[in-house]
């Protein structure tokens, strides 16, 4: 194990955690929305909203899928000491961490069954830049609509047309976080 | 457990908190649709809103204020020793006022004063399975919703037009959400279904006992089963407040002698209390609380 991978944790684990997940409640349930998440040195390429959504939402209990650009030593030691996630291939995943295109294609992840659509895996899509332009975004949680910088929209509407299946997705940079819930249209404009 | 050290923040170990929090994200990701959850016993008996504190202590964070209210007080016991329960185990700061709460557990009621976004409303379930009465069987009422059979919530309703001559289910009034799922909204008056659907603030359901936890986002469409012969009619008390005048709040009906004699207050004890801090004054209130109330 390299040394490193013990740095860089919560140091405070109950409150960092508790406003990193309110963070990410209100970034999936405002999709298009940036809110700011931090608490974690995570190491590269990890970025800190990245780390910090790992460090929040995964455990022993939750296989993590790390894309090939992210599957590197030094990530699955952090990944691995900080949160005992198992590392595992796209297709078991119930979280997958990577950039979209270590993340494609994106049909390999877990969508859930007709019954139990919340058996489906949550992406975590490190991006290069995060901003309120681009592809426009309607749905539950939007008043009218809103606009985010997505890397492509064809997957996405895809998967919308699979509701209530479907991957949901959050987007990180930085430390930044958005969400795009399986709920929400995309409209290339 | 006058030492609030003595427990983790807000009560629960964080693997818990973990497996709440993910199930809260997929019940935020697909609204309306109940996600199983791994329930703990609380330290209060099912029933008393065990679902709900397991919600709110997954989305506490020390900056926020509380509001607990219980059939619309804030005074009621459920809601005095829940309030108590986060006081002392995550150390929040509390609140009365439905404006400037962040966090607001509800028995059965939604406030009178519109919600705004940065707020987070949490619902103690006690049966989420809007079917569960017309269908017992857990395995029948999952295949029902997978493939969006609510047919038999229709002939239910259809029944109590044939019977009463209007739909006479007043609370517990099952609504469909974005076209998909229908759910149940906890047992809170229909007054307050209109609420429900389009609401600025994030809407989360907990049912300990049943282990189920689903979710509204904000601007979500929420729309009251209904026929167009018999449109759904939010209904309350044909009466205003007596203590603040207030005409369209949800009203609760005090019995108050031997006699009979009986009065109508606001349900939202909040709502009541700074109308009348703003000189709303109805028949039987008195100006100032504390005053003989005629």
């Amino acid at each position: 194990m390299t040394p490193d991978a013990l740095l860089g944790g919560f140091t405070d684990a109950p409150r960092q955690s508790a406003r990193a997940f309110r963070a990410a409640l209100e970034a999936m349930a405002r999709p298009g929305t940036l809110w700011p998440i931090d608490g974690a040195a995570p190491p590269a390429p990890l970025s800190v909203a990245a780390g910090v959504l790992i460090l929040t939402l995964c455990d022993g209990t939750t296989p993590l899928h790390l894309g090939p650009s992210y599957d590197l030593p030094v990530v699955r030691d952090w990944v691995t000491f900080h949160t005992g996630a198992p590392l595992v291939a796209a297709k078991d995943a119930q979280f997958a961490c990577g950039t979209w295109a270590d993340l494609m294609p994106v049909d390999r992840f877990a969508i859930g069954l007709p019954d139990y659509p919340d058996r489906a895996a949550t992406l975590i899509v490190e991006m290069p830049a995060l901003t309120n332009q681009g592809p426009r975004l309607t749905g539950p949680g939007i008043a009218t609509a809103a606009h985010l910088s997505l890397p492509e929209t064809a997957a996405f509407r895809a998967n919308r047309a699979l509701f209530p299946q479907g991957f949901d997705t959050y987007l990180t940079c930085g430390a930044q976080v958005a969400g795009l819930p399986r709920s929400t249209n995309v409209e290339a404009v | 457990m006058t030492d609030q050290t003595a427990y983790n923040f807000a009560y629960l170990d964080e693997q818990t908190k973990r497996m709440i929090r993910r199930a809260i994200l997929k019940g935020v990701a697909i609204p309306g649709y109940q996600v199983p959850f791994a329930s703990r016993e609380m330290p209060m008996p099912y029933g008393w809103g065990t679902g709900g504190v397991q919600v709110t202590a997954a989305c506490l964070v020390p900056e926020d204020r509380l509001k607990v209210i219980d059939q619309g007080a804030d005074d009621t016991t459920n809601a005095v020793s829940i309030r108590r329960f986060f006081q002392r185990t995550a150390g929040v700061e509390v609140t009365e006022a439905t404006a400037d709460a962040t966090v607001i557990q509800t028995r059965h009621r939604i406030p009178e004063t519109p919600l705004t976004e940065g707020q987070i409303l949490v619902y103690q379930v006690p049966i989420p399975e809007p079917l569960r009465f017309l269908e017992p069987r857990e395995t029948e009422t999952r295949k029902m919703h997978e493939l969006e059979d609510y047919g038999l919530m229709h002939v239910k309703l259809y029944e109590d037009i044939s019977r009463h001559g209007q739909i006479a289910t007043a609370y517990d009034y099952p609504v469909k959400v974005e076209g998909r799922y229908v759910m149940d909204p906890s047992p809170i008056p229909k007054f307050d279904n209109p609420k429900l659907g389009g609401n600025a603030a994030i809407q989360l359901f907990g049912a300990g006992r049943e282990q189920r936890i689903y979710a509204l986002p904000p601007y979500t469409q929420a729309i009251s089963l209904d026929f167009d012969d018999y449109p759904f009619a939010a209904s309350k008390a044909d009466h205003s407040c007596d203590l603040c005048a207030a005409p369209d709040s949800y009203l609760d009906e005090v019995i108050t002698d031997d006699q009979g004699s009986r009065m109508f207050v606001c349900s939202d004890t909040d709502f009541c209390a700074s109308r009348r801090a703003a000189g709303h004054i109805g028949p039987m209130g008195a100006p100032r609380a504390g005053a003989d109330v005629e």
